[in-house]
């Protein structure tokens, strides 16, 4: 008996007959069951409650987040109509940087709440099966004697067990799902306290570390076509500004030949 | 014949299954024996859909031991791999 089946029965069946050897005396082991049932389904609850505290952390991330979206947009938006803009590649550099954590985000809720209802599902039912319990070991106590209780105690209480230990992997898998989140979401909450997705015209001159890494996280392409229609938007055309006549190089007979030259430089520059 | 499908139900399967649930089991170990995770998903998921689907589900409240277990439908290639030895799911 092994195989893949064969090998969780195994385990599962090891474990139930572990509770079992607890207790020789019959309504001893079936006070000893009902007490461990009980244990399990509180834990069950706190896993839950585990679960939930996780998902409204990345909630609130996801806030912070699109918060910090809307404000590195607007600030792109004014470095860019005045001219400066550096800082408003940095700014959508930035926001770039936000939107895919933001996406990220999204993923890692929406795998929580399926690890929810999966427990919740989980408490439902081993809820259920310790109601039968309960029932059953009380019926079980005032009608067998003590021999024939044993089997029958060893009957229920291996039902019970079982769906015990199946709780068990249920919340390990949810514990293991829920601690890589969290050491995601502390990574992200670092960049947030490191002031990366903070007011950029806060920033000093000179190119600093968290520059350089958010430059690499960030898709630059990305950045590039934002950029060209964020200036097309706020009507740079007009403004004559040297980087707005950079953004209009691909249009047909517009700032004679040299702006091709003058679009790839300037996404390269630092 | 009880069957689990961990993280979900109980289901009473009829002993007639015995052949074709060990087919699909076997046809699950081909693929992690194999070592490639190509169909794994689908071979896996075969084998759930046809116990869920042969089988009629005990109820919450029923307390009867599985027969056999099965490991819950989201099983990634690499914890099936730890799993299986390469044996069939009904034990000889």
């Amino acid at each position: 008996m092994a195989g893949l089946t064969g090998r969780m029965s195994t385990v599962i069946k090891a474990k139930v007959s572990k509770l079992m050897d607890r207790a020789e005396d019959p309504a001893e082991t079936l006070d000893y069951s009902y007490q461990k049932q009980v244990e399990q389904l509180q834990n069950v609850k706190k896993g839950i409650a585990d679960v939930v505290t996780a998902k409204k952390r990345l909630q609130m991330q996801e806030t912070s987040l699109q918060q910090n979206v809307v404000k590195l947009d607007t600030q792109a938006r004014q470095a860019l109509s005045s001219g400066q803009e550096d800082l408003a590649r940095t700014a959508l550099e930035r926001k770039n940087v936000a939107q895919t954590e933001l996406q990220s985000l999204d993923g890692q809720v929406t795998e929580l709440e399926e690890q929810q209802q999966k427990l919740t599902d989980s408490e439902q039912k081993l809820r259920a099966k310790i109601e039968a319990f309960r029932t059953k070991k009380e019926v079980i106590k005032a009608q067998y004697s003590a021999a024939e209780a044993q089997v029958r105690i060893s009957e229920a209480a291996t039902g019970v067990g079982e769906q015990m230990a199946d709780v068990g992997l249920a919340m390990q898998r949810a514990v293991d799902k829920t601690e890589n989140m969290k050491a995601r979401a502390d990574a992200v909450s670092e960049l947030e306290a490191a002031g990366t997705f903070d007011d950029i015209t806060a920033l000093g001159s000179g190119e600093d570390d968290i520059d350089r890494q958010l430059k690499q996280l960030s898709s630059q392409p990305a950045v590039d076509d934002e950029l060209a229609k964020m200036k097309g938007e706020i009507g740079m055309g007009d403004s004559a500004s040297p980087a707005a006549l950079a953004t209009k190089a691909q249009a047909p007979g517009e700032g004679g030949g040299e702006p091709s030259d003058k679009t790839p430089s300037e996404g390269g520059k630092t | 014949m009880i069957v689990r499908i961990s993280g979900e139900d109980q289901y009473l399967l009829p002993d007639s299954a015995s052949e074709r649930l060990n087919e699909l089991e076997n046809a699950v170990v081909a693929i992690v024996d194999g070592g490639r995770e190509d169909g794994f998903a689908d071979a896996y998921n075969a084998l759930l859909d046809f116990v869920r689907a042969t089988g009629a589900r005990l109820e919450d409240s029923e307390l009867e031991s599985s027969d056999l277990i099965l490991p819950p439908a989201d099983l990634t290639f690499e914890e099936a791999g730890r799993e299986f030895t390469g044996e069939g799911l009904i034990p000889d």
